[in-house]
């Protein structure tokens, strides 16, 4: 498929309409599946891989699961395509970088998509708009309900689904929530409610998942433990807590705009100033000044500009969106003008001021 | 490695920055990150947490010979990839791999969702187990009214099975 066809909209679950998209970008649930008969993925070998890609395809298929497929064969796609779908989410690190016979199977609205030959033979995840944990399990359910008769996932009564790491062996459900927290970073709140949050048995990563740093004041909190509970426990542990930090950094922001006033106003305007007008920047330095313009727009200080424009600022300044839509390759100092151009561009079709 | 900021103490937070294309390299104590305005991330990853359960279960010594029939996969091999090779190694493991999911998940027993296959009787066991510790978990909150509600639940279910 074209990459070329997404690149200029953000998908459904960037568009800023969910449940607290001020605090709460998205949730994402991601289920691990492995295949009865096979060995997990490190012992298959190339045929077996081939085969197993081939079993998902036609189940997929049979099953309508999924509206309007797109597919994707990762052993043949180009780095920057694969970068691409690592920066809409809709693969993960580890799958970009494999080798072998992989693939890639998602929605058009790429609110769901499954890797194939992943660390596990199946990732299935569901992306939605702001907090919506109990609408994305749903989902996600619905979707290994379809799948789980035509495929035979590996299962014991004892263990539940069987997975290639111990840490997701059970339910092999992810529920991860990412949030702007730009406030508790600012007030220097942030560590105290990672260890808040991590006594409560939920670990915190950065953007793009396991051992990524937070940029641009995002984190994603998920679940740690998957087995010994249900479903409904573990989601229930993430919607008792996420409001909760939801609620400290409303109030870490209200603290700021009534003791730092001139702090916060020029942090948020000198950001804007420099988005508006830069001719080369940095993915670090856009991460952070975007960070900085997002919480000006929720805490109403800057009007005209939406969240859902922001969002699309964050995602289509990435390196791989940036050399999509230029349709090759580039350089670091070419990305950094054309990013700067992308910003500038799009800024000046927002109605500011 | 001493720290170059204060060259007293020991370096513990190593930094490597790269600006135009230029890397450089910092090893600074605790203190001294603090004060140059480095946050230490005090959370760690799932993956960090796994190796860390690992390598402290030592005591498994008698299983590192084990090897999977199906996959060939040993324990040794586990230990040093962090991965399993199939479905199977979680039986054949299990002696090692129970203490160590007890460590991750706090308990070895799967209660979440069943594959259809997984038949009625099973189903209705996995429920039944979910009533009983919700009403476990009713008697320690003291709130006797849910939990005489789940005793009821508890035994009508019982009575279908041993009327089956």
């Amino acid at each position: 498929m074209d990459l070329h066809e997404l690149v200029n909209s953000p998908g459904q679950w960037l568009c800023g309409d969910g449940p607290e998209s001020g605090i709460v970008i998205s949730t994402r649930i991601r289920l691990a599946r492995n295949i009865a008969g096979y060995p997990f993925l490190k012992r298959m070998t190339g045929d077996q891989r081939v085969d197993l890609q081939a079993r998902v395809r036609k189940a997929v298929d049979e099953s309508a699961a999924l509206k309007s497929i797109a597919c994707l064969n990762l052993e043949t796609a180009s780095h920057m395509d694969r970068q691409f779908l690592v920066e809409r989410h809709l693969i993960s690190r580890e799958l970009a970088a494999g080798e072998g016979s992989r693939a890639v199977v998602f929605s058009r609205s790429e609110a769901e998509s499954i890797m194939v030959n992943e660390e596990d033979h199946l990732r299935m995840q569901v992306l939605r708009s702001g907090l919506q944990l109990l609408p994305a399990w749903q989902q996600a359910s619905l979707l290994d309900d379809q799948l789980e008769p035509r495929l035979d996932f590996a299962y014991s009564s004892r263990l539940g689904f069987l997975t290639a790491c111990p840490t997701n062996v059970g339910t092999g459900l992810r529920a991860s929530v990412m949030m702007h927290l730009p406030a508790l970073v600012i007030t220097r709140q942030i560590e105290k409610v990672f260890q808040a949050i991590g006594r409560m048995r939920l670990a915190v990563r950065g953007l793009y998942g396991e051992g990524t740093q937070a940029s641009g004041d995002f984190y994603q909190i998920s679940n740690q433990v998957t087995l010994g509970k249900t479903e409904d426990e573990i989601l229930e542990t993430l919607t008792l807590t996420i409001p909760r930090i939801i609620d400290y950094e409303r109030k870490a922001r209200e603290t700021l705009a009534r003791e730092s006033e001139v702090f916060l106003e020029d942090r948020i305007w000198r950001a804007l100033g420099i988005l508006r007008h830069a001719r080369q920047i940095s993915s670090e330095e856009t991460m952070a000044l975007l960070s900085a313009v997002r919480m000006g727009v929720n805490v109403g200080r800057i009007r005209g500009l939406d969240v859902a424009t922001v969002n699309h600022l964050f995602i289509g300044s990435q390196p791989g969106h940036l050399q999509i839509r230029h349709g090759r390759e580039l350089s670091q100092a070419d990305r950094d003008a054309a990013r700067a151009d992308f910003i500038r561009q799009t800024l000046q079709a927002a109605p500011l001021n | 490695m001493q720290c170059e900021r204060c060259k007293n103490n020991v370096a513990t937070v190593h930094l490597t920055e790269i600006v135009k294309s230029q890397k450089t390299e910092k090893h600074l104590c605790e203190q001294c990150a603090k004060e140059e305005g480095y946050t230490i991330k005090t959370h760690v990853s799932l993956q960090d947490l796994l190796t860390a359960f690992i390598s402290a279960h030592d005591d498994a010594e008698e299983m590192a010979g084990v090897k999977c029939p199906d996959c060939g996969m040993t324990y040794v091999d586990f230990r040093s990839e962090g991965r399993l090779g199939c479905p199977n190694d979680y039986e054949v493991f299990r002696e090692a791999l129970d203490p160590l999911l007890e460590k991750i998940h706090g308990k070895v027993e799967h209660s979440g969702k069943l594959p259809s296959r997984a038949g009625e009787s099973q189903r209705k066991q996995r429920d039944l187990m979910a009533l009983r510790r919700q009403l476990r978990d009713a008697v320690d909150k003291e709130d006797y009214e849910a939990a005489a509600r789940l005793r009821d639940e508890i035994k009508t279910m019982e009575n279908i099975d041993g009327s089956a």
